[in-house]
């Protein structure tokens, strides 16, 4: 007898619930929706993401840059051509070896930035490099992330041995700085490439630059998202999963990685400005993209050389490097902010 | 605290161990036909190549290979093909070099950074605060080897206030020494400056508000005296830890690209230009050197962290 109102209560429960809800009108928001709503708001990172994004369209349009406003292709010399400027005519390099300088649309836009010293126009290079530059920079962060959830939800879920074996090797990488690890790495395979089985990728090729940027920053995300999936594991929703039957396979995908999802996303987008700005620093040193292939980081590297007589040469590259970064980081803030304030980020080494 | 520091030095022991092991498998093993061919540069001659495969001993089988390459690193037997000069000689020769840029970088940028961290998280939410913050990031989104060339360009060679690259040995004139280090100290400090001031601001806005600093308010301690006994010293704490780890990885690593810019012949350089001309022994011995320096650096921090802190010991 004493048991039957306690029965009649927990089943009246959670339709009670339901009607009260209903009555007030309560609508509860997702931590998606808060995020969103909470980046909304934030005006300064909004306009830094449109930045990088037009970034992005820019490059994509170098071919109709070239095509249509330049007519040239970003590998090809004009050392001894001349171009119209106000009615006069003007040698694309002097006689002294010095370019010419920005001309913007003085030349319909032959020339905008200026040229190179094999007398190379600057802005289609600028862009066909920033299209490198980005591609490296998106596909590596890509890399990374995805290498970074399979070790660290692998290490963090199953534990014991496996989680032994990745945390070392982990650990073993984030003891070389990344640029050494990229240098190192760059140097190793710039003669002969990269030989698996039948696959052979050559040292020149882009893929090389973006497997060794890809590699590199693994530690630095790998390790938060096995601390975190470390935690997840032995929350409640998780243990509920398993009372339901189930495996490991499912519980990855249906509880864990939807609770690391925003982690994901503010490491995938500070990832691409660490990516890009690796990029230029391995292709300064020589080991990264190979010259004529424009990239920014080529650019630089052949700007700084020349700084004394055409410092335009390393300004132009520098600064739109600069900008997309900066985009990036602002964005990429402003998303953590909104989305998971208290996440400890960090890439740099 | 023995028992401690024991532990931590055999666990830097096996790092080391598999740091050098990684090290060989990038050189050694990365499957893309012959390293003696790599080993032996741009323009290999075929006396040269067979030459390298006998003295490393490509042909034996891999552990024999890993003990020939470890004896070579640290018998100091290690020569460059590009150049003929012995490696282990020129990194001692860099190394004071590399030392004053990072020490010099090092305390510039936590200098900085406390000022500008302390100042941002005072005047939280307000102008000056965002103000910070911006020119934090673009700290953060600069490359430093760009910067470098431009303040190189314009401070050093156009406007002629410091020298334009170059180095003084600090025993020769130690005025002349840091009169060259300001430029390079600078361009390197830009991006932990940047890094570190952002960390400090929201650790120190995190503490404002720990009942330590209610107390000492409650007791009629003055805003400036709770700001930097109270507020700063429990803020720095997570700060000084990375400050030792970061400068393992500037010595290690981060100077190859201010080094270059300002031509200051230490270390980095040294590996740089070995990287330019795919010269692999400097390259290899640099990685290796560079690795050992932050593992070394890690153990050290984590050893004076427990002095300062039991807690840790008992870990």
């Amino acid at each position: 007898m004493a048991t039957e109102p306690a029965t009649e209560q927990v089943l009246q429960g959670p339709a009670a619930w339901e009607e009260e809800a209903g009555r007030e009108h309560v609508h509860g928001l997702g931590p998606w929706r808060l995020g969103l709503r909470r980046l909304r708001r934030n005006k300064v990172a909004l306009l830094f993401g449109l930045l990088f994004i037009l970034l992005v369209a820019a490059c994509a349009a170098a071919p109709v840059w070239a095509d249509k406003v330049a007519h040239t292709t970003p590998d090809a010399n004009h050392l001894s051509d001349t171009i119209t400027v106000d009615g006069e005519s003007k040698n694309v390099v002097g006689l002294d070896g010095v370019p010419i300088g920005p001309q913007w649309f003085k030349a319909d836009g032959k020339f905008f930035l200026g040229a190179d010293r094999n007398g190379r126009d600057i802005m289609v290079r600028l862009l066909y490099g920033g299209r490198n530059s980005l591609v490296i920079g998106i596909t590596a962060a890509f890399m990374t992330t995805l290498l970074s959830i399979i070790l660290g939800t692998v290490a963090g879920y199953f534990r014991g041995s496996s989680d032994a074996v990745i945390r070392a090797v982990l650990d073993v990488m984030w003891s070389f700085p990344v640029i050494i690890l990229g240098t190192a790495l760059g140097v190793a395979l710039a003669l002969g490439g990269l030989k698996i089985g039948p696959i052979h990728i050559s040292g020149d090729s882009l893929v090389i630059t973006i497997l060794i940027i890809g590699l590199v920053y693994v530690p630095y995300m790998a390790r938060p998202v096995r601390g975190q999936v470390l935690s997840l594991r032995e929350k409640e929703f998780v243990e509920a999963a398993k009372a339901q039957g189930a495996g490991p396979i499912r519980i990855m995908f249906t509880e864990v990685l939807p609770n690391l999802a925003s982690t994901i996303l503010v490491f995938f987008t500070l990832l691409i400005a660490n990516a890009v700005l690796l990029e230029a620093a391995l292709s300064f040193l020589g080991a990264g993209v190979r010259p004529p292939t424009p990239s920014w980081g080529t650019m630089i590297d052949e700007g700084v050389d020349r700084i004394a007589t055409a410092p335009h040469l390393a300004i132009v590259p520098g600064a739109m490097l600069v900008l997309t970064v900066l985009s990036l980081n602002v964005f990429g803030d402003g998303v953590r902010d909104a989305l998971d304030p208290r996440a400890k980020v960090r890439l740099e080494h | 605290m023995g028992r401690f520091i024991v532990r931590r030095l055999i666990q830097m022991t096996f790092v080391l161990f598999a740091v050098s092991i990684m090290t060989f498998l990038i050189f050694n093993v990365i499957p893309n036909g012959d390293p003696a061919e790599r080993m032996a540069g741009r323009q290999p001659r075929e006396a040269q190549i067979e030459a390298i495969r006998k003295e490393w001993g490509f042909d034996d089988n891999i552990f024999v290979q890993y003990f020939t390459t470890m004896k070579k690193v640290f018998t100091g037997d290690l020569v460059s093909y590009f150049t003929q000069l012995p490696v282990g000689e020129e990194i001692v020769k860099g190394l004071p070099r590399t030392l004053s840029l990072a020490i010099g970088a090092a305390i510039l940028w936590m200098f900085v950074a406390i000022c500008f961290g302390l100042y941002s998280a005072v005047k939280a939410g307000k102008f000056a605060d965002r103000f910070l913050t911006i020119i934090a990031l673009i700290g953060i989104s600069m490359p430093v080897f760009w910067i470098g060339a431009l303040m190189n360009h314009y401070l050093g060679y156009k406007l002629g206030w410091f020298p334009n690259g170059g180095y003084v040995e600090f025993t020769e004139d130690p005025i002349d020494w840091a009169y060259h280090l300001i430029l390079p100290w600078t361009a390197l400090a830009i991006l932990f400056i940047g890094f570190y001031s952002r960390v400090l601001r929201s650790n120190v806005l995190d503490t404002i508000n720990e009942d330590f600093v209610r107390t000492a308010r409650a007791k009629g301690l003055g805003e400036r005296q709770i700001m930097i006994r109270h507020v700063l010293r429990n803020s720095m704490i997570p700060i000084v830890t990375l400050w030792g780890l970061d400068f393992g990885a500037v010595v290690g690593g981060g100077a190859i690209l201010t080094e270059t810019v300002f031509d200051l012949q230490g270390v980095g350089q040294y590996a740089a230009e070995a990287v330019g001309q795919l010269d692999v022994p400097p390259v290899l011995a640099t990685t290796m050197f560079a690795a050992f320096f932050i593992v070394l650096l890690n153990a050290i921090v984590d050893i004076l962290y427990a002095y300062l802190d039991p807690r840790i010991r008992l870990q």
